[in-house]
């Protein structure tokens, strides 16, 4: 095994706002007493002015940012994933998404990745609850890199965005170079023989997969689809027109998220297969979590071996 | 831009009696509606729109304006009365409360030229209203922020979160008002869920705390007086005014029937005739003065 950094997409996060809150005053956080875990606790020294703690009370976060955006600011919300999309939904939709105010949701501990704190902080359904909203941009940063880019990119987006973090640290893929667009997916691998559709902490196992595939001669298209609301349709439509064949990987519930989304689109072009790869509906446990992420197929193996049955 | 020369408490009593009037009117064209709140906080929001709040409603982003959070979102056509009655849009436009197409939509929309946050589902406004009065102070800004609250919607746990936060940062430029009607969609506030005393609440929760009958208007415009004044004292502000659901329209006062069904059309020409008469008995007041 070669030495890959790694990186929890967090520190991404943490590392950006503290560059946007320096250039723009008008850049907020408002943390719900899991600054330590979001790691804005920085932000907070450096920008108290620019800070807001709320306490264990994430219901008005999501309301102060709405009324702080109505004033100009750019409030990025820091919590978990799970209490964003669930607790806060409601305000999400009605004070935020309605209006099409300009609110960043930052949520960390998304998918497994708090792997030991088990089901209750797990967040599995949560970029498909957001992205059933209207006005709701949704994305997911495979590595440090891109969410560091992806951050930026939503600061600059003058609407509603939620972007998911990892807790745990995952391998730095690209490299600062590498520019990203909201909706615009990235080309990891080039193929015509299957395509593998990947976002967030799965891209680095998809990548590792489409390289065991090329030893075996298949050559698998690989795509980061960080954003998948507005999901980078004609990347979708290219590969079945260009291969027909599209694997799925996401670690998030198989309903509603990447999987879903991608299927939309080829249902309705009306040709082209799809295997879907992520948590079968159900909660997760406390596990290691690379364990967890093996229980429910999301590993290299799985992602090649129905990548050949959909070419068997 | 605040009104050039403040309202007195008769001319307030007449344009709370026109709000009325429109309220019921908007109603009964609409054909659904809350009238209920709509009459009890009709004192309150004229005293706030027609002697207190600084807006320009030709310009209703004007960035140093005070703003206001109908927190109970339904009673927006007293709202949509006033900011029509200020000038935010054609008054012409009341009738086309909740039709397609109309910016008056059911429940507040940002689209409406005035409204500040939407609103509808409860409990979620005075989050917002908190927002915006801590942007207010980061910035240097004068502006306050105006948020009505109904009773009710006190059993939210948000309402208590945000008046938590609005402790936390010393939220001078914050009022709150709470349309204290007792009434709520399955009964009494006391047979459906209990709220105690509010004021003690809010002021347990940091604020100073005015209880007030919400009908009188000489009590409503002093208390603003009061509020107004203590606008540096570093805490938020709540006025907790006791009002009667349906006030002014006899056959809706303390009915809880009456939170959201439009009057027939015996009904609301009985109401419009009622509401007449309350104008004749302030013609008669301002004469005796």
């Amino acid at each position: 095994m070669s030495d890959v950094e790694k990186i929890a997409t967090r520190m991404g996060f943490a590392e950006e706002i503290i560059e946007l809150g320096k250039e723009n005053p008008n850049i907020y956080v408002i943390d719900a007493d899991l600054g330590k875990s979001c790691k804005t606790t920085e932000f907070s020294k450096t920008f108290p002015k620019q800070h807001i703690n709320v306490g264990i009370a994430e219901q008005n976060a999501a309301g102060i940012a709405a009324g702080l955006a109505t004033c100009g600011k750019i409030p990025f919300v820091a919590t978990y994933a799970i209490f964003e999309s669930t607790r806060m939904l409601e305000m999400i939709r009605q004070e935020v998404c309605y209006p099409r105010l300009n609110v960043k949701f930052a949520g960390s501990h998304g998918g497994l990745t708090p792997a030991s704190d088990g089901a209750s902080h797990q967040a599995v359904e949560d970029m498909g609850v957001l992205r059933t909203i209207p006005n709701m941009t949704v994305i997911m940063p495979a590595d440090y890199w891109s969410a560091r880019r992806l951050v930026r990119a939503a600061a600059e987006f003058d609407g509603p965005v939620f972007l998911r973090f990892t807790r745990d640290a995952i391998d730095v893929i690209y490299d600062e170079k590498q520019t990203f667009e909201i909706g615009k997916s990235i080309q990891l691998r080039d193929g015509n023989d299957v395509a593998i559709i990947a976002n967030g902490d799965t891209v680095r196992i998809a990548l590792k997969a489409a390289d065991e595939l090329a030893r075996e001669g298949i050559k698998a298209r690989l795509l980061d689809m960080h954003t998948i609301k507005p999901l980078d349709v004609d990347a979708v439509i290219r590969a079945i027109d260009e291969i027909g064949k599209i694997v799925t990987v996401e670690d998030h519930n198989i309903i509603n998220g990447l999987g879903t989304a991608v299927c939309e689109v080829v249902a309705e072009l009306g040709r082209g297969k799809v295997k879907r790869i992520g948590i079968p509906d159900r909660f997760g446990e406390s596990a290691p979590y690379e364990r967890l992420l093996a229980k429910n197929g999301i590993t290299i193996e799985n992602i090649a071996e129905q990548a050949r049955r959909l070419l068997a | 831009m605040q009104l050039k020369k403040r309202t007195t408490v008769h001319e307030l009593k007449l344009i709370a009696n026109d709000l009325r009037k429109k309220v019921v009117t908007m109603i009964y064209e609409a054909k659904s509606g809350h009238p209920g709140g709509s009459l009890s906080a009709a004192d309150y929001i004229a005293a706030v729109y027609f002697r207190e709040i600084r807006v320009d409603p030709q310009n209703p982003k004007w960035e140093d304006r005070d703003r206001f959070v109908l927190s109970k979102g339904h009673v927006c056509p007293v709202l949509y009365a006033a900011l029509a009655k200020r000038g935010f849009f054609d008054e012409e436009l009341i009738h086309t409360l909740r039709q397609e197409g109309s910016f008056l939509q059911g429940h507040p929309s940002m689209v409406c030229p005035g409204i500040d946050i939407p609103t509808g589902s409860l409990g979620q406004g005075l989050a917002c209203a908190v927002g915006m009065a801590i942007a207010g102070k980061r910035d240097g800004k004068n502006y306050r922020v105006f948020a009505v609250l109904g009773d009710g919607e006190c059993q939210e746990g948000e309402i208590w979160e945000a008046a938590q936060t609005a402790n936390k940062y010393e939220l001078d430029n914050l009022v709150v008002f709470v349309d204290n009607n007792n009434l709520q969609i399955d009964g009494t506030t006391d047979e459906v869920m209990p709220t105690l005393d509010l004021g003690d609440k809010f002021k347990a929760f940091g604020f100073e705390v005015y209880k007030i009958d919400g009908h009188n208007m000489d009590q409503i415009v002093r208390t603003l007086d009061t509020v107004r004044l203590r606008r540096k004292s570093h805490r938020p502000k709540c006025i907790v005014g006791q009002t009667i659901k349906g006030r002014g329209v006899e056959f809706m006062e303390n009915i809880g029937g009456w939170h959201g069904i439009a009057p027939k059309q015996d009904e609301f020409e009985e109401a419009i005739q009622e509401l007449d008469s309350i104008d004749e008995i302030l013609a008669l007041e301002a004469d005796e003065q």
